[in-house]
């Protein structure tokens, strides 16, 4: 519609429309960082202003005191890497012969990624449960990770299909004409091209793993293996009553790494990186 | 489809390259081989614990017991049946799924129209749209719990401020428990749904567009005749799925009210998650979890019969 002209006060009510955007997607957001900076005294108020007028960063402190969150970032780091590491690898060469050779192959992965799309967490929860448990890998970050692999590997696969459709299969006629044989061709000419995508599906497989709640609650029992989500309910406090200041310091914190992840993707995300997977 | 992949097998190179489309149909040893790190878990750990959920849904699994389990039957599902409150929570998932996503879809789809328009700003706002789709939900819910807090939040002080009363305990009140959680799940997956609308937009031709303005078509007009038809395959797609994953959704509500007040936003998930693992009923929870899905295949099933029948009509 750019070439189209929009008339002046069609344009202003476009402006304001995307200010009444804005300002709904991103006041909850800047109230989460007022409360974390707010000292004790101004969080007890009962007429809360927007900016701290006394900023300060004892909530942080206390939030550390509070919880294990060093401890339990890590665990979060631990298992979101791994996953999304052990995703990929093992998603990159099946959407590479999904899309390569069609057929019934392809019927199938698209079909379970569909499927997979429509799993209630419970029923494969239980099961995994007493596997996992009988397995002894309750409690442990590894029976997490083993879950986190699977449960990202739907959207892995869409994602990578998608860049591997990209991928002109030109190429590698032309590499094969040269006398290449699979396995070179496909290191020395797809891989390369597929880069970029296998990075932006093990950055999008990280913060889905990094942000993952439900599994974590079921799986992990002692604070010491919980990963960050659990442990941020803990501020929450058994009868909801919360610690606002603490609370506030630690949500914020465990944010960070996923808003810097999609920072970095955010280029790919609006520049249609989807269009892939969402038009199939 | 190119030859060339089969071409190129390794140890065949003798083999003369069969043409185009004459590939043979059998298993492709190089292409299993391939394959097989990714359909080893996702057997192993998605479709078996798939089947083995079901399967408990006709026992008596219970956590921590001594007597051996039996199958029941359809005992489980019997009990269901007359189950009112869970029930209950299916319609509060229900109502919950479609009041997410019907203001979800048509508020992403005003956003993705305006982000498709060179304002400026642009490259800010799509930014910022991002913001809620990289939180981790637990956070999103501690966030809104701030803001619906009924002395510390925002949301009252600015309610008092504009006069408009003297503010509510949004997330205990009865009334208006489900429809606060049903706009912080708004909130939530909006982007998510802009985005995939914009990548349809970004789809649609700009010379339809601008043949339409030239033959005098208003932006309605040229929304309904060009820009819709080419769009609806991706907002069919993206409702479907939205409709699933909030059917199914936990996290979110777990945080900003667990299930109450009253059991008033008790989704099936936390009812299910709750028998499963705060009473140990797996069997119980098990059947629980095949009446989702069964009411969730109905959705794909109909999504699926649409989708058939666009591709014959074209």
């Amino acid at each position: 519609m750019s070439a189209l002209r929009t008339s002046g006060p069609a344009r202003a009510g476009q402006y304001l429309a995307l200010l009444a955007y804005l300002v709904f997607l991103a006041f909850p957001f800047l109230w989460l960082l007022s409360t974390a900076f707010k000292p004790a005294p101004e969080l007890a108020s009962l007429h809360p202003t927007w900016i701290p007028e006394n900023p300060t960063l004892d909530n942080f402190r206390q939030a550390f005191d509070e919880q294990p969150l060093l401890r339990a970032a890590a665990n979060s780091l631990l298992a979101a890497v791994s996953a999304a590491v052990i995703a990929v690898a093992v998603a990159t060469p099946l959407a590479y012969v999904t899309v390569r050779h069609r057929g019934r192959l392809a019927g199938a992965a698209t079909g379970w990624v569909v499927i997979s799309q429509a799993f209630p967490f419970v029923l494969v929860i239980i099961p995994l449960f007493l596997v996992l448990k009988n397995l002894h890998l309750i409690n442990s970050v590894a029976g997490l990770v083993l879950v986190y692999v699977v449960w990202s590997l739907p959207f892995a696969l869409w994602m990578l299909m998608g860049y591997a459709r990209a991928v002109p299969a030109e190429l590698e006629e032309a590499a094969a004409v040269d006398g290449a044989g699979r396995i070179r061709t496909l290191v020395s000419v797809t891989a390369p091209l597929l880069a970029p995508g296998i990075v932006a599906t093990a950055l999008f497989a990280f913060v889905t793993a990094w942000n993952e709640f439900f599994f974590a609650l079921v799986l992990l029992k002692t604070p010491e293996k919980q990963t960050l989500p659990v442990v941020l309910t803990h501020f929450l406090g058994a009868e909801g009553v919360a610690d606002l200041g603490p609370l506030a310091a630690a949500a914020f914190l465990a944010t960070l790494p996923s808003l810097l992840v999609f920072g970095l993707l955010q280029r790919r995300i609006t520049g249609g990186t989807l269009t892939g997977a969402v038009k199939s | 489809m190119s030859s060339v992949t089969t071409a190129s097998r390794p140890g065949r190179a003798g083999t003369p390259r069969a043409a185009p489309g004459t590939r043979p149909r059998g298993p492709d040893l190089g292409a299993w081989f391939l394959v097989l790190p990714a359909l080893l878990p996702i057997l192993v750990l998605s479709v078996g614990p798939l089947l083995y959920g079901i399967a408990l849904a006709f026992t008596d699994a219970q956590s921590g017991r001594t007597q051996a389990t039996r199958w029941v039957g359809t005992l489980n599902f019997q009990d269901l049946l007359h189950d009112t409150l869970f029930w209950e929570s299916f319609r509060i998932g229900v109502v919950w799924a479609v009041g997410v996503t019907v203001p979800q879809f048509l508020l992403a789809l005003g956003l993705a129209l305006l982000l498709d328009q060179k304002l400026r700003f642009r490259r800010l706002a799509r930014a910022l749209a991002i913001v809620p789709w990289a939180m981790p939900e637990v956070v999103v819910g501690i966030m809104w719990r701030l803001v619906y807090n009924p002395d510390a939040g925002i949301l009252n002080e600015t309610l008092r401020n504009l006069g408009l009363g003297e503010g509510h305990d949004w997330l205990s009140g009865l009334a208006t428990a489900l429809p606060a959680v049903i706009v912080v799940g708004v909130w939530a997956g909006m982007p998510q749904t802009t985005v995939a609308l914009l990548a349809g937009l970004q789809n649609t031709p700009r010379e339809l567009h601008e043949a339409a303005a030239l033959d005098g078509a208003g932006a309605w007009r040229r929304f309904r005749a060009v820009t819709w038809p080419a769009l609806r395959p991706v907002a069919l797609a993206i409702t479907a799925l939205n409709l699933i994953w909030n059917f199914n959704s936990f996290a979110l509500v777990y945080v900003l009210t667990n299930g109450g007040p009253g059991g008033r936003t008790r989704l099936p998930m936390l009812f299910a998650y709750e028998e499963a693992f705060r009473y140990g009923q797996f069997g119980y929870a098990a059947a629980m979890g095949c009446v989702m899905v069964a009411a969730v295949s109905v959705l794909i099933a109909l999504s699926l019969v649409r989708r058939l029948k666009g591709d014959q009509d074209r």
